[in-house]
């Protein structure tokens, strides 16, 4: 501290109390307590993003898990369903979904007039405030109850994703000046239809549940079938990093000789824990799609080159656990006997086995969150919408994955598809956090010290 | 029989095996055990593992080798004249793989059978019309030589595969009934079965050294293939970015790097001071309720997919910054700077919230790592608390530091989704953060997806950024590393 006599300011004299603080001591002061006020403000930054994330999450995403419907009485028209009225499925089956829309049609004219609801509007344009999926919704019923054609039943459509828009506050009478896909006198009855109760908004289990629909129907769209996808990588991913990361582990703490060879491991594992991860997709495309010839999409190769990113991972926290096991365990062992495996497999893995664990269930959850590999394995642009039936299908046919579901969703030009996107993102979040309390969960009650 | 049975087989086998071996050792010693050499599972162990390693062994790498081998028998039957203008011997295979595809599908669904699929010509059905009618769609008409060069990559890829059927089945018994042989009370089960343990140990951890070399080799020849297709003068040091599917494209990595490296930049302008100081409060500040609060909470930052960032920077973030920096008299500012939602900033901020816990975290640890002494001995002298920080203990902590922001710098550069989503496609030099511009991740994946053609320049330049991504980050990991290393020897 050489600064006394350079800065100007006059040093205490002598015999002069210490209780009185000089000029110098207090700007001296105000500098700690402003760098510690900086400290406070960026933790409460760094929070405060965290907040905003949250919150924005939650409130973008939450309208996907409620969805408007429109419950109607539709007459089956067996004239129009089924001429030769023999019920045959395959005479049934030849009238297209254009054959079922007119039944809608009537059906929401008859609701209107039944309600006494003045409107201008032409049945083709009411029957606009349904999902352009409701004829096929229609079909397929009549498809499998052949014996319901001639009756009046109740429906229930998924409304178009504007009402669905107009319901959540999304769509506006002014937002929608330019849209051509609804008008303010649609909007209109959606309001009398709202007080007359057939149109209601509900829970919506069909979006964890579902599948993806083409971008025509985002009312339609679940993340159900990527969530079997990413369900398959992971099955993939576990069967594989598990057993591989934990022998190597076993190998480089337990056995490796001090040689130049295990060093080189050592450094390599070190590393390949650094490699931007689309890397590992530039590799799974041109080893497993390009040359071995493996399917696009399929959530076997995803699983391959998520277990390649993911084994550093697993490897690092396995040497963790094993490091923490005390050698007086394996001095104890080999004094009774115990060959260096006996020892190691029989004592000191499952000592290790909550850390392995903890370690792998982190691995996993950072590779449930991973987008860009897939990206180069065509996990993206691929229209989820069949549910696997097998577990073979489940591994070798195209489907998608959670984050991969999402990123296609954020692409698409229609605002409603954000919505899904955000509501994707709470499903993989609850996933996320959901195992890394079980992580931490087991690692309290387990964790133990020697 | 398919591959998933094959496997399923030589597990079962391996199962009788153990249970088999164990029978017979303890039969050898006439029921009682202490007459063995070793216990009696070794020796079911032992009989399982020669069963199974060999054959999944040899199942494995025949799975690795066989489509490289039919590829190029196939290939070696395409003439040179069938080969059409403008296209490739690349092309032509992907031709072949399809319409082979198409004939499996139409065996399975039954519209033809396995003798129909080998001997069919085109000359006498519309095999593009019948296989569209099984939802496999071809480019264009079948021509005879494809049809042939399928029907032979098919004969040839059955013949493989029979052949793996018979050679592991082999294997397998073979093992089995050696090792069942060699079954008595003196074998050395229990060495034997360590010994194999111990190789499938190696084999485990040689697996991470076979994974680099799959990432360089996979890299190094794709990119060797795209060097002579494009000089490597413009892809080092041209200047433009303007790939063209019709062939003559400039594709210069610069303005790319540009892109890359100035959202790295901004990205580290918000993580560095906000992850420096708070690691700095953390450590030196804060009592033990605060610290165990603030850190895990911080580190949820780190933990969250980069999907939500790319989310958040497209959907919340870039709209933010337009409505203050553009949207003309309407906006905050009232002017335009800014016309779409992904640019520089929108990336640089998201990510730099994204890189606040790894350097807060990293240098927390770093902060701990200094001495109590030499705080003491600051404080002793009559130092403030921060000006111990900022004389003593972060000089001290610096070459780790240095460390942590390169290792987040490396974050930054090889970081996709965010760039993917928030930071645009355009490639330029141009010192406005406000405008879009493109990093090497966003290209890369922008090459490698949709219709890929790995003949063209333009896709296998991806791969040559990405050996270039790869060799950036390595060298920056290496660099943090050396440096971190370094520095903790000092006080140890």
């Amino acid at each position: 501290m050489t600064d006394i006599s350079q800065n100007g300011s006059t040093p205490r004299k002598h015999g002069e109390t210490l209780m009185k603080l000089t000029a110098r001591t207090k700007r001296r002061n105000a500098a700690e307590r402003r760098f510690q006020a900086y400290g406070i403000a960026a933790i409460a930054a760094g929070l405060l993003m965290l907040a905003i994330l949250v919150v924005n999450i939650v409130g973008n995403g939450y309208g996907a898990f409620t969805q408007t419907f429109v419950t109607l009485d539709v007459t089956l028209d067996a004239a129009k369903l089924d001429k030769k009225g023999q019920r045959n499925l395959d005479d049934i089956k030849k009238v297209s979904t254009f054959g079922y829309a007119p039944l809608i049609q009537k059906a929401i004219e008859a609701k209107v007039a039944a309600l006494g609801v003045k409107t201008d509007l032409k049945p083709k344009d009411m029957a606009a405030l349904l999902s352009k999926g409701a004829p096929a919704q229609l079909r397929d019923y009549v498809l499998e109850h052949p014996d319901a054609i001639g009756k009046t039943l109740s429906f229930r459509f998924l409304a178009n994703s504007r009402v669905d828009g107009y319901l959540k506050g999304r769509v506006t009478r002014h937002s929608i000046e330019n849209d051509k896909n609804i008008s303010v006198p649609q909007l209109d009855l959606t309001d009398q239809l709202v007080k007359a109760g057939v149109i209601e908004k509900t829970f919506n289990s069909e979006f964890i549940l579902g599948s993806d629909a083409s971008d025509q129907r985002p009312e339609a769209a679940g993340i159900g079938t990527s969530m079997l996808g990413s369900l398959f990588m992971m099955l993939v991913v576990l069967a594989l990093s598990l057993p591989i990361g934990v022998a190597a582990s076993i190998f480089l703490e337990e056995f490796a000789p001090k040689a130049w060879w295990t060093d080189v491991i050592e450094v390599n594992i070190s590393n390949l824990a650094a490699v931007p991860s689309i890397v590992f997709g530039i590799l799974g495309l041109a080893v497993f799609i390009n040359y071995m010839n493996q399917p696009m999409s399929a959530p076997l190769v995803g699983g391959l080159v998520l277990t390649l990113m993911t084994l550093p991972t697993i490897i690092i926290s396995t040497r963790a656990a094993l490091k923490a096991v005390p050698p007086s365990i394996r001095d104890a062992a080999l004094g009774v006997g115990a060959s260096k495996m006996q020892a190691v497999f029989h004592h000191v893995l499952p000592l290790a086995a909550p850390g392995i664990l903890t370690g792998t269930i982190i691995g996993l959850a950072q590779a449930l969150g991973e987008t860009a590999p897939l990206l180069l394995i065509g996990m993206v642009g691929f229209i989820a919408s069949n549910p696997p039936d097998s577990l073979a299908a489940g591994l070798m046919e195209p489907n998608s994955a959670m984050p991969a579901q999402i990123y296609e969703w954020a692409k698409r030009a229609d605002p409603a598809f954000y919505e899904r996107a955000w509501g994707g993102i709470i499903i993989l979040l609850v996933f996320l956090v959901t195992m890394n309390t079980l992580a931490v969960i087991l690692r309290r009650r387990f964790e133990r010290r020697w | 029989m398919p591959t998933f049975w094959l496997v399923v087989f030589v597990f079962a086998l391996a199962a009788l095996g153990f249970l088999a071996g164990r029978a017979r050792a303890l039969h050898s010693a006439g029921g009682n055990a202490r007459d063995l050499h070793s216990l009696p599972n070794y020796y079911g162990a032992n009989v399982l593992l020669t069963t199974l390693v060999p054959a999944l062994l040899v199942l494995g790498l025949w799975l690795m080798i066989q489509p490289s081998v039919v590829q190029y028998r196939v290939s070696g039957m395409i003439p040179e004249q069938a080969i059409p203008e403008n296209s490739t011997l690349g092309l032509v295979m992907m031709d072949v793989h399809q319409v082979a595809a198409g004939l499996d599908l139409a065996v399975d669904e039954g519209a033809l059978t396995e003798q129909e699929a080998g001997t069919i010509r085109t000359e006498f059905t519309d095999l593009r019309a019948r296989l569209g009618e099984l939802g496999v769609a071809l480019g264009s008409d079948v021509r005879p030589e494809v049809l042939q060069a399928a029907q032979r990559y098919r004969a040839i890829d059955a013949s493989g595969h029979r052949n793996m059927v018979i050679v592991v089945t082999l294997l397998a018994l073979a093992g089995l009934g050696f090792s069942w042989q060699h079954t008595n009370k003196d074998f050395r089960a229990r060495n034997v079965v360590e010994q194999g343990i111990y190789a499938l140990l190696v084999l485990a951890a040689l697996l991470a050294i076979l994974t680099t070399i799959g990432i360089v080799l996979s890299m190094f020849f794709e990119s060797i293939s795209f060097f002579k297709l494009h000089s490597w003068t413009d892809f080092f040091f041209g200047g433009t970015w303007a790939p063209n599917f019709r062939g003559d494209s400039e594709l210069s990595i610069l303005p790319l790097l540009w892109g890359t490296l100035y959202i790295s930049f901004i990205a580290l302008l918000v993580a560095v001071p906000v992850g420096l100081f708070a690691a700095v409060y953390l450590s030196e500040y804060a009592n033990g309720h605060v610290r165990a609060f603030a850190k895990p909470l911080l580190e949820i930052l780190a933990g969250i997919p980069t999907i939500v960032y790319g989310l958040f920077a497209l959907l919340t973030v870039g709209p933010a910054l337009v409505s203050v920096f553009g949207n003309g008299p309407e906006g905050l500012l009232g002017v335009d700077w800014m016309s779409g939602a992904t640019s520089v900033l929108t990336a640089g901020l998201v990510m730099g919230i994204m890189l606040i816990p790894f350097v807060s975290s990293l240098s927390d640890d770093i902060i701990n790592a200094v001495p109590q002494t030499m705080r003491d001995g600051s404080l002793g002298l009559g130092a403030t608390k921060s000006e111990t920080v900022r004389q003593v203990v972060l000089p001290a902590a610096l070459p780790g530091i240095v460390g942590a922001i390169l290792l987040a710098a490396s974050r930054a550069i090889g970081e996709t989704m965010i760039v993917v989503m928030g930071a645009g496609a355009i490639a330029k030099f141009s010192l406005n953060p406000l405008e879009s511009m493109t990093t090497i991740t966003t290209r890369i994946v922008s090459q490698l997806t949709g219709d890929t053609d790995f003949a063209s320049a333009e896709t296998l330049v991806a791969f040559a950024l990405g050996i270039t991504l790869f060799v950036l980050t390595l060298g920056l990991n290496v660099l943090a590393l050396y440096i971190v290393r370094k520095y903790r020897e000092q006080y140890e």
